[in-house]
């Protein structure tokens, strides 16, 4: 699936032609990273595929292993699932020689939740089962709130909430980047128990000028990379790699608290190629060009009535 | 005037039992999905949450049932008076329609047990387009059945009862129109938002309008097509010179929409990808040219006077929009490279049992109650 | 430690030398899991004559491999075990005298030393019809083991024979034979299951006891966590095989001689407690211990593993944790046409043209009717 910013501007003008009577259609919100917005960077090319992170997400959300084969030996999911919050997957490509290189290369990538700026499902959840966090911008999951209607897995651009298909009472589940340990003072267990520092955890605003800095770095140069936190005070002395020109979740969809940095193209480590503004807001403008304050509807009813009526009497 | 009157018979005819059996084969699929859960019944995955529960039983059932709403659109909107034979009817498939899709979001929520969070202030989300879609259906069932309440208390007799629920039935046929305006255009926001899953043919900010103007067309459709079976099965007053007539308003319609469709995919730049022969484009060509030949046919008067025409042409436009919305929700939703759906066979007969319900109904309804105008 | 103590250390150790003894105190205590800084306390408990504590040992229902596998100890080596470290008063295979001279021994032991002396027993007891299907001078070995527990300052069983039975007990277990702690029920037993079990781990044991006076830390089935507390496949020097997904398949086979995991031949690694990968057997270097020699493990210290699972079942991995591999990027998810929605479908296509072309006919002839 391609779709590029102007075919999405497009996108948006088809929903402005909508509105025919509305002459002023907010073409797209602007939602920025709240100020004490916290988030992840993810560096692929610090991450040497350990799973440390994993094993640290099962331990810190209490979760099971999530064993696929015939024979239950190992913790090998092939994706994120209702039981795994946290993946590193590989690319390969051709002899898959050289880290963080496209062609004959190898690079590993992290999924999970982005912590979207705007997030699809926050505004897709019809019982509010979805809530960003007003302060830290945590994207949770309530399931008392929850109705299983799953909308939210069809709206996450980034397919992260996952569903327990063989539960009969089942929940959705996703990274809540451990939000139950941040309220303790502790770090989100990926961050925990990262050792390179390729996933580092801190406020989202440090992580996007850290981004930046890595983005500046001289390939093969050394520099000071933090660990576990941007504030942490642990550092590895480390040889910068050839990052591609880009900070993904800095734009997508609108921007993300869970940034990434690579050496190769995020299209080739499964991440979609999304647009900078957002389809959220892009619904919600539809939406509420319709009906705000049930403005139109009652104008409408009211009119219906009139027409109603007149109808009847010429019946009579 | 004429009235409506039951017609009669056997309820428990060989149809009947067909699709009782079909209902009774259901359940036991759906005693499955209670016991061990969705993915035990069906083949919904992470990457395509929604199958054909949602989007044949609801998105598309509850097009099917857009007769009402269509109909009353001429009746009221239009003030077409001689329309006024082909309500009930229509009314009837509206609230099979709508009930079971209801009945059908209750099978496939996942956490159904507390569904009623929706209604709850305090869990009451204002952005949400299932929101208001639900809000809307919800409501839009309890109308249909206030519409239609009529026909049983001529059934009890009780005159005075149906004289004093008249006098206020027009806001009820107000609402009757303005909550399905509502509701089918919020289906097709629904997917605004599924952006980037949703192929380019078929993700535009237009979505709302495409349904809604599809849902109409749709809806006289499915009133040709069942005022046509009836009229073949049961002794009904002949309906065909209204039926003929309604079948005008099809080419512009269909026009309307097309050209609209058309125009939003090459403004966007991606009419090339309908012509690469792929599942995707082929569907999108098949959507709309099973729309492009009954606007042919019934461009011509003759053929609208043909019973025989008019009938596969509404079935056409019918298949048109069924396509159309499984295209949206499914077929052109594509959640990332590896992902594949297609219903599994307890998934299909979960529907087809839900379908069962309604015919079953159907026949019940039409000889017990006063729905047609006898011949 | 005080210098005297070091003199009288030297004078009782002196054919090896005192480095070669406190290394040895060193790597007991490290083999315990304990600070390095308490090899001294270890080698001033073992080198007081006054705290060198008689020790009984009886024999059940075994084959002496524990006391075999002992004998081959060498750092401490026997010798220096039975007669400068403890003072082993009674053990059937060692005993200098024999018949009523031995029971004399035992008898007299026991008296002397009662409430301070160790016993350590070897072998199941038998306890099907009065025990009479192991015999000692006469009585059955049931009544000689109740009654010097109950005089001991601590029970060892050594072996799986006595922690819980062993081969013998094995069904249908003819003999009745039953482990020590059952046999003894409100003593605490310490258990050093094994077939045989590394002589190191009782010797530390029994060390510790020497040192601190009390037992070291137990699992919930009495053994020492410091030898017991971990699977044997947290520690296989296979274990890199395991996670990369290099089994040997069959004895003999490439993967076998390449040395890969032993799990699929029934390797029991993956749900029995022993340090034997971490401290291997008969001191003669590494890769001395089954799985290094190429036998996959068969669970001899776990109850419920040895001589219960057959040998080459394969074990059902108890703590699952990542392997080697990467998920791909992009992976088949999700299932598609099924033959049987194929089939139900098809009979609802089938249906509905039909019905639609029965109804569109009959529309054209009723018109053609009129």
């Amino acid at each position: 699936m391609e779709i590029k910013r102007r075919d999405f501007l497009k996108g948006i003008a088809g929903g402005a032609a909508l509105a025919l009577a509305q002459p002023a259609l907010a073409l797209a919100r602007e939602k920025s990273r709240l100020p004490d917005a916290v988030g992840i960077l993810y560096d692929a090319t610090l991450c040497i595929g350990c799973k440390a992170c994993m094993v640290g997400c099962r331990k810190a959300n209490n979760l099971p292993a999530e064993t696929i084969g015939p024979q239950k030996l190992w913790d090998n999911p092939i994706d994120l699932s209702a039981r795994t919050l946290n993946i590193i997957k590989k690319y390969v490509s051709g002899t898959g020689e050289y880290k963080d290189r496209e062609i004959n290369g190898f690079s590993f990538i992290k999924r999970h939740c982005m912590h979207c700026v705007d997030p699809a499902c926050v505004s897709a959840c019809p019982a509010s089962a979805m809530t960003k966090d007003k302060k830290i911008g945590i994207v949770s999951y309530n399931k008392d709130a929850c109705i299983g209607c799953r909308y939210c897995q069809v709206a996450c651009p980034f397919n992260i909430p996952k569903f327990e298909w063989d539960n009969p009472f089942p929940q959705i589940v996703k990274c809540q980047l451990c939000n139950h340990l941040l309220a303790k003072g502790e770090l989100p267990g990926c961050c925990d128990a990262c050792p390179t520092g390729a996933s580092l955890f801190g406020p989202a605003a440090a992580l996007l000028e850290e981004a930046k800095r890595r983005q500046k770095m001289q390939p093969g140069s050394y520099y000071d990379f933090p660990v576990s936190t941007i504030t942490s005070g642990k550092i590895q002395y480390q040889q910068a790699a050839q990052y591609i020109p880009r900070i993904y979740g800095e734009n997508e969809v609108g921007g993300a608290q869970v940034l990434m940095l690579a050496g190769v193209p995020f299209e080739k480590l499964g991440l979609p190629d999304l647009p900078s503004g957002s389809y959220v807001a892009l619904a919600e403008n539809i939406q509420h060009t319709l009906y705000k304050g049930m403005i139109l509807p009652i104008v409408a009813f009211g009119g219906l009535i009139f027409l109603v009526k007149r109808s009847d009497k010429n019946k009579e | 005037m004429k009235k409506e009157q039951p017609l009669g018979g056997k309820i428990f005819t060989p149809t009947f039992l067909f699709f009782l059996l079909l209902l009774i084969i259901s359940l036991f699929f759906l005693a499955k999905r209670f016991m061990y859960g969705l993915g035990a019944v069906t083949n919904l995955s992470d990457g395509y949450p929604w199958g054909i529960w949602i989007v044949f039983d609801v998105v598309i059932g509850t097009a099917f049932g857009c007769g009402g709403y269509a109909i009353a659109i001429m009746v009221y909107l239009f003030n077409k008076g001689e329309y006024h034979p082909l309500i009930r009817p229509a009314l009837m498939t509206s609230l099979f329609g709508y009930s079971l899709a209801g009945l059908a979001v209750f099978f496939d929520v996942g956490r159904y047990w507390q569904i009623y969070n929706i209604f709850l202030p305090w869990y009451l989300n204002p952005n949400s387009v299932m929101l208001e879609v639900a809000l809307c259906i919800g409501a839009y069932v309890v109308v249909l059945w206030i519409e239609f309440t009529p026909a049983f208390l001529e059934k009890l007799g009780a005159d005075s009862a149906k004289k004093s629920l008249e006098k206020i039935m027009f806001i009820f046929v107000a609402l009757g129109i303005l909550l399905p305006t509502m509701h089918q255009s919020s289906l097709g926001t629904m997917m605004v938002v599924a952006g980037s899953k949703l192929s380019p043919l078929w993700w535009t900010g237009l979505l709302p309008l495409l349904f809604l103007i599809s849902c109409i067309f749709m809806g006289y459709a499915i009133v040709i097509f069942e005022a046509s079976i009836t009229a073949q099965r049961y002794k009904i007053a002949d309906e065909s010179r209204i039926l003929s007539k309604l079948s005008g308003i099809f080419p512009w319609m269909i026009g309307i929409y097309l050209i609209i469709r058309f125009a939003d995919v090459a403004i966007r730049g991606h009419l090339g990808l309908a012509f690469r022969g792929d599942l995707m484009g082929n569907m999108f060509l098949l959507e709309n040219l099973l729309l492009l030949i009954p606007m042919g046919i019934l461009f011509m008067p003759a053929n609208r006077n043909n019973a025989r025409m008019l009938f596969l042409s509404a079935i056409s436009i019918i298949l048109a929009g069924t396509l159309y919305r499984f295209n949206c929700y499914l077929i052109g939703f594509d959640p990332g490279v590896g992902w594949k759906y297609f219903p599994a066979a307890g998934e299909i007969l979960v529907t087809v049992g839900i379908v069962s319900i309604e015919i079953m109904a159907f026949l019940w309804f039409i000889k017990r109650l006063p729905i047609y105008h006898r011949a | 430690m005080k210098k005297q103590n070091h003199f009288a250390l030297d004078e009782k150790l002196s054919e090896i030398s005192r480095r070669d003894f406190m290394k040895f105190c060193g790597i007991m205590a490290v083999s315990m899991g304990l600070p390095i800084g308490v090899a001294p306390q270890i080698a001033e408990a073992i080198t007081n004559p006054k705290r060198r504590p008689p020790v009984i040992w009886l024999h059940g229902q075994e084959c002496t491999g524990c006391t075999e596998s002992l004998l081959r100890a060498s750092h401490p080596s026997l010798e220096h075990l039975i007669f400068d470290l403890i003072s082993l008063d009674y053990h059937e295979t060692l005993n200098a005298g024999a018949g009523h001279q031995a029971e004399a021994a035992l008898h007299n032991s026991i008296k002397e030393n009662a409430g301070k002396f160790i016993l350590v027993v070897e072998g199941s007891t038998p306890l099907k019809e009065g025990g009479k299907y192991c015999m000692i001078g006469g009585r059955p070995f049931v009544d000689i083991v109740k009654e010097t527990a109950a005089k001991a300052a601590a029970v060892i069983a050594i072996g799986s024979c006595a922690s819980w039975g062993g081969v013998q007990s094995s069904p249908p277990n003819p003999t009745g034979a039953t482990g020590l702690p059952e046999v003894l029920k409100g003593t605490t037993v310490v258990t050093i299951p094994g077939c045989p079990p590394n002589p190191y781990n009782f010797l530390s044991t029994v060390l510790y006891f020497l040192t601190f006076g009390k037992l070291p830390a137990l699992d919930d089935k009495a053994r020492p966590k410091f030898a017991y507390g971990r699977l044997i496949h947290e520690n296989c020097e296979r274990r890199p095989h395991f996670d990369a997904g290099r089994f040997a398949e069959k004895f003999g086979d490439e993967g076998h001689r390449q040395g890969y995991c032993l799990y699929k031949l029934g390797c029991k690694g993956p749900i029995t407690n022993a340090n034997c990968p971490s401290i291997l057997f008969c001191d003669v270097g590494a890769g001395a211990w089954p799985v290094g020699t190429g036998h996959p493990c068969f669970g001899c210290t776990e109850q419920a593993v040895g001589f219960k699972i057959p040998l080459h079942t394969q074990a059902e991995v108890s703590q699952i944790t990542p392997d080697a591999a990467h998920a791909p990027i992009e992976t088949e998810q999700g299932k598609g046409l099924s033959a049987g929605a194929a089939g139900v479908l098809g009979g609802i296509a089938g249906v509905a043209i039909g019905a639609g072309a029965v109804i569109a006919k009959q529309l054209g002839q009723s018109e053609e009717g009129e």
